[in-house]
């Protein structure tokens, strides 16, 4: 593979004072990320998957450590948008209709009115949406609802989609079923997504890196490469290939103390 | 609206009969004093020896002079259809006799208060506003007004509302329209600025954070998703605020000699003894305050659910 990095994180750290003592969110992180890659992050709560990510974002400031992202700093890929960010919650605006939740980063970017109604379409077809533009987010099932947030991180042209457990909140059912919908999505697209999870099953099917994380300095503990096809069916999940790849995810899962 | 109606009746049913038997207390004194003068058999006959006797006697004791209170001209307390016959005879049958407007007119009344309490709302609710935006937007200014603000409400409106009044007239303002405002937005803008401070600072770290993704503009964080999300809070604070607004004008026209106006009526009456204008007055007030807050609740829920609200 020769595709060029798009994040690259160098012995990254977070530190945060708390009253109790500093706790060390993330520890000396390294990483590099490629062009296309779809990236998982797993490890327990407090592994600093969440934190790593939202530097990543420049929702947080990391303490020590160099991280770039499409190689500039990343407050300067989100003052360029360089990337859409999907959150826990849907987080659509109750006020706004689905239609009009998509359109709100067109606004604020400034595209054009024609651009925007445009865009809206398109990835609401994208995300199997169509029809449901003029709703409101209450009318929607949880699962439409995380469709929608994932469209509108869509709507504008950032490379990078930062999904932060989308998919936690759903079902099992709608999970697989969305799953399934975010590799195709990811296919067409070609873009370049970081997905935090808590699934062993949801980050083997959907990776094409699976960054293992376990906490107490938040740090690596392994990286592993997916080497399931590109087309992947659901039951794939069934395959030996599939149980050895989630079998060395565990592996890792515990090889981090995680459990103690 | 209906499944709250039946509520609703069911209290003031209950209101209306522990007023009406109250009335009877309230009024045996008067009621055996008239009796006396006019040359009635009360028990006992000295009127200081009545007044040293308690009520409940006195009740037992002349048990065929208790009707008679709920028939005075000047009771202590009146009953409910006196009150709802004295508010018809100055609003409902004014208009009939081509009087709306004339001085012995509530509606008159009423409007004079009502055009107070609406400069007064207005002028509140712009600074209640105003005052929470800035409260928001800057961490020093809120530290500097908000204490401010508080202190304000701890001021009993009743002494400042003088004060305001020949301060204004000695500023060179004419009339009692400027400073009637002025006291009724004294008592407005607290709430709107309170609920605002809330409804402004209502959206959760997710929804800042996804505006911050889109690198958006303080301005553009501001007016798509603070100002929308204020919007429920708004409301019910301007619910609040016009029924404070109206007490501060009625205030507003109690200490200083207004002529017309609720608070006037309600003055007057206290002087010249007359307890029906008193209470007919109470009671415009309450329905116009009754009637100004449920067409802000009504516009409330027209635009909430025009914004896609469940309200």
């Amino acid at each position: 593979m020769t595709a060029e990095t798009v994040i690259k994180a160098e012995n990254l750290s977070l530190t945060f004072q708390t009253n109790d003592g500093p706790v060390h969110a993330l520890k000396d992180v390294s990483l590099d990320i490629k062009k296309g890659d779809f990236v998982s992050f797993i490890g327990p709560s407090g592994c600093g998957k969440t934190t790593f990510l939202r530097c990543m974002a420049d929702l947080e400031t990391p303490t020590a450590g160099d991280i770039t992202v499409n190689g500039v700093s990343p407050h300067e890929a989100r003052r360029s948008r360089a990337y859409g960010y999907v959150f826990q919650h849907a987080g659509l605006y109750p006020w706004r209709t689905i239609g009009r939740n998509v359109r709100l980063p067109l606004e604020i970017m400034g595209y054009s009115k024609a651009d925007q109604d445009e865009r809206i379409k398109r990835v609401l077809e994208l995300v199997d949406l169509e029809g449901f533009e003029k709703k409101f987010p209450w009318q929607l099932s949880g699962g439409m609802q995380q469709r929608a947030s994932i469209a509108r991180a869509l709507a504008f042209d950032a490379d990078i989609l930062l999904m932060d457990e989308p998919f936690g909140a759903l079902d099992e059912i709608v999970r697989d079923h969305l799953n399934e919908q975010l590799l195709k999505l990811w296919a067409k697209t070609q873009k370049t997504i970081c997905f935090v999870t808590h699934s062993i099953p949801e980050a083997v099917y959907l990776s094409t890196k699976i960054v293992v994380m376990s906490p107490r300095p938040g740090r690596i503990s392994d990286v592993i490469e997916c080497p399931l096809p590109a087309e992947r069916p659901l039951d794939i999940r069934d395959t030996q290939e599939f149980l050895d790849v989630a079998h060395r995810v565990r592996e890792g899962l515990r090889a981090g103390h995680s459990y103690d | 609206m209906t499944r709250t109606l039946f509520p609703v009746l069911t209290v003031l049913f209950g209101i209306l009969v522990i007023w009406f038997l109250a009335v009877a207390p309230m009024n045996i004194r008067v009621t055996l004093d008239q009796a006396v003068r006019a040359g009635g058999d009360v028990f006992p006959t000295e009127a200081v020896e009545r007044r040293n006797a308690s009520t409940l006697s006195l009740l037992l004791n002349n048990k065929s002079y208790i009707a008679g209170g709920y028939d005075l001209d000047r009771p202590r307390l009146p009953t409910p259809t006196q009150v709802g016959q004295e508010l018809w005879k100055t609003t409902g049958a004014m208009i009939l006799k081509g009087r709306t407007w004339s001085k012995r007119s509530l509606i008159y009344h009423g409007w004079i208060t009502l055009q107070s309490t609406f400069w007064g709302f207005l002028l509140g609710t712009s600074v209640g506003i105003l005052g929470a935006v800035l409260v928001v937007k800057s961490r020093v200014l809120e530290m500097s007004l908000v204490p401010w603000a508080i202190i304000s409400q701890a001021v009993p409106i009743v002494a400042l509302a003088p004060m305001i009044i020949v301060l204004s007239s000695q500023a060179g303002i004419e009339g009692r329209g400027f400073p009637k405002a002025l006291i009724s937005s004294y008592l407005c803008f607290f709430p709107v600025m309170v609920g605002m401070i809330k409804g402004l600072r209502a959206p959760n770290a997710e929804q800042l954070d996804l505006l911050k993704t889109y690198s958006a503009s303080g301005q553009q964080q501001f007016l798509k998703l603070r100002v929308p999300a204020s919007l429920p809070y708004l409301f019910t604070s301007l619910k609040i605020g016009i029924a404070a607004a109206l007490v501060g004008a009625i205030v507003g026209e109690l200490p200083t000699g207004a002529i017309s106006g609720l608070g006037a009526r309600i003055l007057i009456g206290d002087q010249f003894g007359t307890p029906l204008a008193i209470w007919s007055a109470l009671f415009a007030a309450a329905i116009l305050a009754g009637v100004l807050v449920t067409l802000l609740d009504r516009t409330q829920h027209v635009l909430l659910r025009k914004m896609g609200m469940r309200t």
